[in-house]
């Protein structure tokens, strides 16, 4: 057998104030930028909002020699535009779809303000060579490389509609899972758990507003993923606290929570790092347009690990002193539990008795 | 466990691995030598597998909404209603006021932005009350689209000012919109995307869906006007229902000219092949019949459609249906006192079929045609959602490639497959043996997972990805719980078959919590969400429905596969 932690014995509880500080030193960091920038003067928004959401410009380039889509969103990336669609015509081989967002302020650099989204496309296709001039086509201007042949504002693809309807859903999913924990195991839990999912999306999105990465609709479907990857946490811990609950009636919650964290640990490094790694990879070669969605689950990965240890089982601890049924076996799940355990200990004794 | 269970679990799993397999790399029709090849398996797999517009791209269309035209109907609409307003006025005596009201006219151009009508009134000092009595009855000073009203001796004309024409183009468009996403829905395209385009007074809209079948029903279907009323035909009572050979008969004995309340439209027969989609303009239609406006009841008392065949043939289909509550009233009301009269439904200015009441009708009706099933379908499908308030007409048409860019996707894809071998190349180092379960378990849940998604007929995009991706992260957990458990009770000094079974049934609680809660949350999001939210949530319940199969089932058929194999087993390979 290879192993690389057994036996770990680190009181987690007992450094739940550290923990609790550093998650609300992020969130308030998240909140001064979000607030700061939405509301200083000349400052960004809030978020960093991709053409998904905003809406923006559709150039459509038509090229003698067409660049890989790869080689245009660098271009753009030249002069500034991190967030771009780029879509192959594949019908007109030689025509190329380039999405823009809204540039806010930066469109003042423009001669022509309305025309923005064409003059920034422009500037970065220049790095292939100069566009044919005037009313002449591609092919008479010998000269040219490329032609904008049109343009058009587009609104948004999610729009407001959509954006609430995502949230309602999330809110709505969340109260499920309270639910169904609150069933499995108890209310003190439930909250727990809950709240560390909002924890870790609200630090996620404290990273996106911080640093100014773009969000697009990538990042809301890693979003669900880390709210998924978070819980799924959470409950492998709860349901260790559960299990040793029914075993030792007399040890504190405290420490029973401790050794639930210690027990679980193995587990957690092996699922956590596997996944992390994954996901660094993504990061690292995932590509530009991936960026969003690597960044969003590359920082939720790591909170949804520490908001395990670090938020719900602090605050499912704290609240059952609250409401002083801290020992063991007051608690409704603790019976649960307890015949749970036995029940499969039973199953595995007449197992043995049949052979 | 007995031997004859062991080899039922055995053969449940190869059963269901098979048909997988059979589903995501097999072909859809008949089978040949090509299939078994590399360059077949590919090809069979990219033909499987729905992909999104972001991982495979699709069609681009641009449309516009006419909004001239509805302006123009509307227009035309408030003209007639207001002569009919102003003509059929009664004092509260219930005494005809008789007010002297020439015919009315009106102008419409949409080059110049003009809709305007007027009313001629012969006697200036009747003017105000005409004017009153009208705007009781005819919208024309909504706060939001009011109607300018300049007035002159010989009477009063309305005209729509700018700001209200493009207040309610707007609307029109953003209407047409909703009704547009409505239609594609229904249809079953996946995971459109339908944004407005262009400036805000342009009135377009861009509509990117993923390769559908037949890109061309759909933009018929999209096209559609859908207008349905029920009107009353002017013509003699039943036995002889009054046509036209030619419109121009048609308009003589209006004499000359259609009045407010009369409209001349073509009847077509349903013996004639006319084709809901398509119209078949080359042939003039031979009958033409004068109704009454306005309609008794309009395609928004609808309630359902559907295409129906009475004779079972294919090409013979027509369309039942029902109206709503307060149209059936209202329907009922006309039939009652209308019996032996003629009745036509008309779609789109068209008479489609007319037939004589026999008695009060409440709330069905059809419209009979030749019909094919499919021209049926589309148009029950368009009657449901509701017409659309103007014509449209398709301005750009083209194929694209990719959202994502088929070059990130490709880094996508290296990048996930060099993090899955990774995966699998550290399962098979820390856990030896058992590792090899764990890839077992985890190529098998990817497997079933897209085979299921083949059989609901799903799309796969980025966040339907995304889910696929939770989905084995948590085939892999389920994994690792178990085998740290094992190696838990093994620590305890327990024997191994011992260890195995504990550790599976003290696993199962955890995996089974761990799952039931993100599958409830995921079927929420499922019943709540919408486009990209949906794709997450259909592929990440899936994935941990069958991950309670493979990760659980498979693993531990395997495992009791080993130990009764070597029942003296002194070392467990874990």
């Amino acid at each position: 057998m290879f192993e690389f932690f057994t036996d770990i014995k680190v009181d987690w509880m007992g450094k739940r104030k550290a923990f609790i500080a550093l998650s609300v030193v992020i969130l308030i960091a998240g909140l001064v930028s979000a607030i700061g920038r939405q509301f200083s003067e000349g400052g960004t928004d809030a978020f960093n909002l991709g053409v998904d959401f905003q809406g923006g410009t559709v150039v459509i380039a038509k090229f003698k020699q067409k660049p890989t889509s790869d080689e245009i969103r660098t271009a753009l990336v030249g002069v500034g535009i991190s967030d771009s669609v780029i879509q192959d015509s594949t019908d007109k081989g030689d025509e190329v779809l380039i999405k823009v967002p809204t540039l806010g302020k930066r469109e003042q650099e423009c001669p022509n303000i309305d025309e923005a989204g064409r003059c920034f496309v422009a500037r970065a296709l220049s790095t292939f060579g100069k566009e044919a001039e005037g009313a002449k086509s591609l092919a008479e201007d010998e000269a040219s490389a490329y032609k904008i042949v049109g343009t058009e504002t587009v609104g948004p693809v999610a729009g407001a509609a959509l954006r609430n309807q995502a949230v309602i859903a999330t809110l709505l999913g969340l109260v499920g899972i309270l639910l169904f924990i609150a069933f499995r195991y108890d209310w003190t839990y439930a909250a727990g758990a809950v709240i560390a999912v909002f924890h870790d999306v609200l630090v996620t999105l404290a990273f996106f507003s911080v640093f100014q990465w773009e969000i697009n609709l990538t990042v809301i479907a890693a979003l669900l993923t880390l709210v998924g990857f978070s819980v799924n946490d959470s409950i492998v811990i709860f349901d260790r606290i559960r299990e040793n609950l029914g075993l030792d009636r007399n040890k504190s919650l405290y420490d029973l929570t401790n050794d639930s964290i210690n027990q679980t640990m193995s587990r957690t490094i092996i699922t956590g790092g596997l996944v992390f790694l994954s996901v660094l990879a993504l990061v690292i070669f995932g590509g530009e347009v991936l960026r969003g969605f690597s960044l969003a689950l590359f920082v939720g990965v790591i909170t949804g690990t520490f908001s395990t240890i670090a938020i719900a089982s602090p605050i499912a601890i704290w609240w059952q002193d609250k409401l002083g049924a801290a020992k063991a076996s007051d608690m409704p799940s603790a019976r649960n539990a307890d015949e749970l355990a036995s029940a499969s200990r039973r199953s595995v004794i007449r197992r043995g008795a049949a052979r | 466990m007995s031997k004859t269970t062991l080899w039922i679990r055995t053969a449940v799993i190869l059963v269901i691995t098979i048909g997988a397999v059979w589903l995501v790399f097999g072909p859809r029709g008949s089978i040949s030598m090509s299939d078994f090849s590399y360059d077949g398996i590919k090809k069979n797999l990219a033909q499987n597998i729905n992909l999104g517009l972001d991982l495979k791209g699709g069609s681009h269309l641009v449309m516009r909404v006419k909004t001239e035209e509805y302006l123009k109907k509307l227009t035309e609409n408030d003209r007639d209603a207001a002569y009919l307003v102003a003509k059929e006025a009664k004092d509260e005596n219930g005494a005809p006021k008789q007010f002297p009201i020439g015919e009315v006219s009106s102008v419409t151009d949409a080059k110049t932005n003009t809709y305007s009508f007027t009313l001629p009134v012969g006697d200036p000092s009747k003017l105000q009350d005409v004017i009153d009595e009208v705007k009781k009855k005819v919208d024309l000073a909504n706060p939001n689209f009011a109607w300018t009203e300049s007035r002159t001796d010989s009477g009063v004309t309305w005209t729509l000012p700018l700001a209200a024409q493009k207040k309610l183009g707007e609307q029109a468009s953003e209407q047409a919109l909703r009704i547009i996403e409505g239609r594609i829905n229904q249809f079953g395209v996946k995971e459109p995307t339908l944004q407005p385009i262009g400036a805000a007074d342009s009135h377009q809209i861009l509509l990117q869906m993923p390769g559908v079948d037949d890109p061309e029903r759909v933009k018929n279907l999209i096209g559609l006007e859908s207008r349905l009323e029920l009107m009353k035909v002017v013509s003699s009572p039943y036995p002889t229902l009054q046509t036209y050979a030619s419109r121009e008969e048609a308009l003589q004995s209006l004499g000359g000219k259609e009045p407010p309340n009369r409209k001349i439209y073509p009847y077509a027969e349903r013996d004639e092949d006319v084709t809901a989609t398509k119209k078949d303009d080359t042939k003039p239609p031979s009958r033409f019949v004068v109704i009454e406006t306005p309609a008794i009841v309009d395609g928004n008392e609808l309630r359902e459609a559907s295409a129906v065949s009475r004779t079972g043939s294919n090409d013979d289909y027509q369309i039942a249906f029902a109206l709503k509550p307060s149209g059936a009233q209202k329907f009922g009301d006309w039939t009652g006192k209308n019996i032996n009269n003629y009745m036509a439904v008309v779609l789109n200015d068209e008479a489609k079929s007319i037939a004589y009441i026999k008695s009060q009708i409440f709330d069905r009706g059809e419209i009979s045609g030749r019909f094919t099933k499919s021209s049926a379908d589309d148009l029950a499908l368009t009657l449901k959602s509701g017409a659309l308030p103007a014509p449209i007409e398709y301005q750009e048409e083209r194929t694209v490639g990719p959202s994502l860019g088929a070059d990130s996707i490709r880094a996508g894809v290296s990048a996930s497959i060099g993090g899955l071998v990774f995966v699998v190349l550290f399962m098979l180092f820390y856990y030896r043996g058992a590792g090899v379960n764990a890839v077992i378990a985890l190529v098998l849940n990817m497997l079933l997972t897209i085979a299921a998604l083949i059989i609901f007929d799903s799309t796969l995009t980025l966040p339907g990805i995304a889910g696929l991706i939770l989905g084995i992260g948590m085939a892999v957990d389920s994994n690792v719980l178990i085998f740290e458990r094992i190696r838990e009770e093994l620590r305890d000094g327990k024997d191994i078959p011992t260890s195995v079974s504990l550790g599976f049934d003290r696993a199962f609680l955890t995996i089974i919590d761990t799952h039931l809660t993100t599958i409830i949350s995921s079927v929420i999001l499922w019943m709540y969400g919408s486009g990209p939210i949906k794709g997450f949530a259909v592929t990440l319940i899936l994935g941990l429905l069958i991950n309670l199969f493979s990760a659980v089932f498979v693993s531990r058929t395997i495992f009791i596969w080993l130990l009764q194999r070597k029942r003296t087993m002194q070392k467990l390979s874990i």
